[in-house]
């Protein structure tokens, strides 16, 4: 049965359903710590689990996050099956390390050569769904310096202890202990600045994601290989606005990481997420039909910078290409013995 | 003609030694549990009395290993008990919890297929991690001792701590302990059987703000410890017994264009000799008070931690079964006196051993390393020394 989102006025119910999804559906990682109960609920279901780290250029970082996903979550643990780094064509040594530490590395441009190959980190989370074997798939970002098991075992809790949730998504940095008074909990800049005023604007219920941009989450590969899949900066929205659109805020979990610790961003590279993000997020709203029309959007991003006294353009050109539903992919059905279509 | 281990059914030193590959080959299966414990335990901030959350995760590591009896005490040390077959002896494996650094430094840990990199990983949680993986490494090797192996992470010992963890658990402890051995990360081959008298301390100096410094010709607190220095380093030192006087770290003043009010120095008095380190105690007293009275600045003497010389002889059967793993290895053999953990349980008259677990460089400093290939052969080391104790090959007959 389809799901019909209400529509934004109806603003008492709209309240009435975050308030009860995020009593529901936000967890603490802390609630998944006793991992062997995780592995027990995984070998009940017959699942098996894929971890997915996307690179490009993190020799500093990737070593520690195979060393600590494979040491605990592998060998104390046989909570993954499988942890993979799918690498966009680093120049340092990414795949080197990655590899001797025992990760499975493959060249994103290996993968389905036949669909060519784009530049992006969704076109690595795109093809990790057919180059992995897992029914459930944790994507997690290479460049987080306080890396710890939770980051993994918290996103698949969830999954694997309520059967209803198909995509769950990481959020930072909340105090563990309640302490009385009012906190604003909240995402990044680009988060409160662009994304949750389109949510609140067109899709109210999404701005129950604390982090919507995060690119930390779990997704069964049943709903994985529906969903299409931008390559740039608007994978994240537009996964959230698919997810939604089709089963509803009760298929979306998000899980509390605690702190996260990665390279901070520069103001410039984050107006060009936001304009990936804005290319995406209105491409839906077209296919999606709510609205009716669109003129020809540029693909430059123009910014600007002061040099010797005077003001120079920069041109950023950021397509929002995307990717089919893997399920529609002919390799895919082969390999997954589905009639080709 | 059967030696006595081989008539009681117990494994030779030789054949111990014989094993070693196998052990070091074993070891670097656990490669990515140990550095993921490496990870999980070192990088939680852990400075002297604040090591709590360190010691927690310990206690889980062990208490999920099958240890039993885990628990924190009054003086923050983390203890579990690995329950050997018999149980009729017990033996010590201890390392500090806490570390020089305070938690504002970025504990963060980078790792190469090679080494690894961040604050404290040779000093201390390389051996922590150790700690937290021995279970798994002795269940691994199918290694079961006859003896209890008791586990401790000791709160309060480095610097102003001066081993009140260790000591607190010495005193309360109520299984006897027949054999120690303590886990430094660095160096591998290194062999410490003896403590040596030992003073640490710092000289602190205070000069008032409104400081005439034309009235006594001299500028600040800097000149003022300069001296102190001066008159140290005109101490005469014996050739033998031996001693030396070290002098870890000056600190003075904030600025380029005030005097320095406050300056500290922190040192370390070592010897063999136990009157030789008072002798030159009493020297550094006189020093202070003397250059206090002549600079009107205000110096004080703080010797916060002291150590006697003592422990076993290096033809002990445990230092000489020590050495012939160490020589085995194929690693250079290194032995130094040791003022950290050993010298608490030599008090006791506990025979133990230090041993290192690696290689590394810039230990002790922000930019600390260790290797991670030679940390094989310092694992193997390890379970060898205990399968040796644990058979009486290291007891004194």
């Amino acid at each position: 049965m389809k799901f019909n989102p209400p529509s934004p006025r109806d603003t008492q119910q709209i309240a009435g359903h975050i308030s009860s999804w995020l009593g529901t559906h936000t967890f603490h990682h802390s609630q998944f710590a006793d991992v062997r109960q995780l592995v027990d609920a995984k070998q009940r279901q017959q699942l098996s689990i894929s971890l997915c780290i996307p690179t490009l250029n993190e020799e500093k970082t990737i070593g520690k996050e195979i060393v600590v996903f494979k040491g605990e979550l592998m060998k104390r643990h046989p909570l993954l099956d499988e942890i993979a780094v799918i690498d966009s064509g680093s120049t340092d040594k990414t795949r080197e390390v990655a590899a001797a530490f025992g990760a499975d590395v493959y060249l994103s441009s290996e993968i389905l050569p036949e669909m060519g190959e784009k530049r992006g980190k969704g076109e690595n989370l795109w093809k990790a769904i057919h180059q992995l074997k897992g029914d459930l798939i944790v994507y997690i970002d290479a460049d987080i310096t306080n890396i710890h098991p939770r980051f993994v075992y918290g996103l698949l809790g969830p999954l694997l202890l309520r059967p209803e949730i198909q995509y769950v998504k990481a959020f930072y940095d909340r105090p563990l202990v309640m302490s009385p008074g009012v906190r604003t909990a909240g995402g990044g800049r680009v988060t409160e600045i662009l994304v949750r005023p389109l949510f609140s604007l067109f899709f109210p219920e999404l701005t129950a994601l604390i982090q919507p941009l995060s690119g930390e989450y779990a997704v069964r590969r049943t709903l994985l290989e529906t969903l299409p899949f931008p390559i740039g900066y608007g994978v994240e929205t537009s996964h959230l606005i698919d997810v939604y659109q089709r089963w509803g805020l009760d298929a979306i979990g998000q899980t509390d990481l605690d702190q996260r610790v990665h390279r901070n961003q520069p103001t410039a590279d984050l107006g060009k997420m936001a304009f990936g993000i804005q290319r995406a997020f209105l491409a839906r709203l077209k296919s999606l039909g709510i609205v009716k029309s669109l003129p020809e959007l540029s693909t430059i991003l123009r910014q600007f910078q002061s040099r010797d006294g005077r003001y120079e353009e920069l041109e950023h050109t950021i397509r929002e290409e995307e990717r089919p539903p893997m399920i529609e992919v002919p390799a895919y059905r082969k390999k997954h013995g589905l009639p080709l279509k | 003609m059967q030696t006595p281990e081989q008539s009681q059914g117990r494994a030779t030193v030789e054949q111990l030694l014989h094993a070693l590959p196998d052990r070091i080959q074993a070891a670097e299966a656990l490669r990515e549990q140990l550095l993921a414990n490496l990870v999980l335990v070192g990088e939680i901030p852990a400075p002297t009395f604040h090591e709590a959350a360190r010691v927690e995760t310990l206690l889980m590591r062990w208490s999920e290993s099958g240890l039993q009896n885990c628990s924190r005490d009054a003086m923050g040390n983390g203890v579990g008990l690995l329950p050997g077959s018999e149980g009729r002896r017990n033996i010590l494996i201890v390392t500090h919890a806490d570390s020089a650094f305070d938690d504002t430094v970025d504990h963060a840990i980078a790792m190469q297929p090679d080494r690894i990199a961040g604050v404290g990983v040779a000093e201390n949680a390389l051996a922590l991690a150790t700690l937290a993986t021995l279970p798994a490494l002795l269940d691994h090797l199918q290694v079961r001792l006859k003896a209890n192996l008791v586990f401790l992470a000791a709160g309060r010992c480095v610097g102003r701590g001066n081993l009140e963890g260790l000591r607190h658990f010495l005193a309360n402890n109520a299984l006897p302990l027949h054999h120690g051995i303590c886990l430094e990360g660095t160096p591998l081959g290194r062999l410490s059987y003896q403590s040596i008298g030992m003073r640490r301390g710092e000289i602190h100096c205070r000069v008032p703000a409104e400081y005439d410094w034309t009235r006594f010709g001299a500028s600040g607190a800097v000149l003022a410890i300069n001296q102190v220095i001066s008159r140290i380093a005109a101490i005469p030192l014996p050739r033998r017994p031996a001693a030396s006087i070290v002098l870890g770290s000056l600190e003075a003043g904030h600025t380029y264009d005030h005097v320095a009010t406050q300056a500290v120095m922190r040192f370390e008095l070592l010897s063999e000799s136990s009157a030789l380190v008072q002798q030159i105690s009493a020297q550094f007293a006189d020093i202070v008070a003397e250059v206090g009275a002549q600079s009107g600045a205000h110096l004080d003497l703080d010797i916060f931690a002291q150590r006697e010389p003592g422990g076993v002889a290096i033809g002990h059967p445990l230092v000489r079964v020590g050495r012939q793993i160490v020589e085995a290895l194929g690693v250079p053999l290194r032995i130094t006196p040791d003022t950290a953990e050993l010298s608490a349980l030599i008090d006791r008259k506990i025979p133990a051993l230090t041993i290192g677990l690696t290689t590394g460089h810039a230990v002790d400093d922000e930019h600390e390393q260790v290797q991670i290939r030679p940390l094989y052969q310092g694992l193997a080391q390890l379970v060898t020394l205990l399968q040796a104790m644990d058979g009486g090959l290291c007891d004194e007959v």
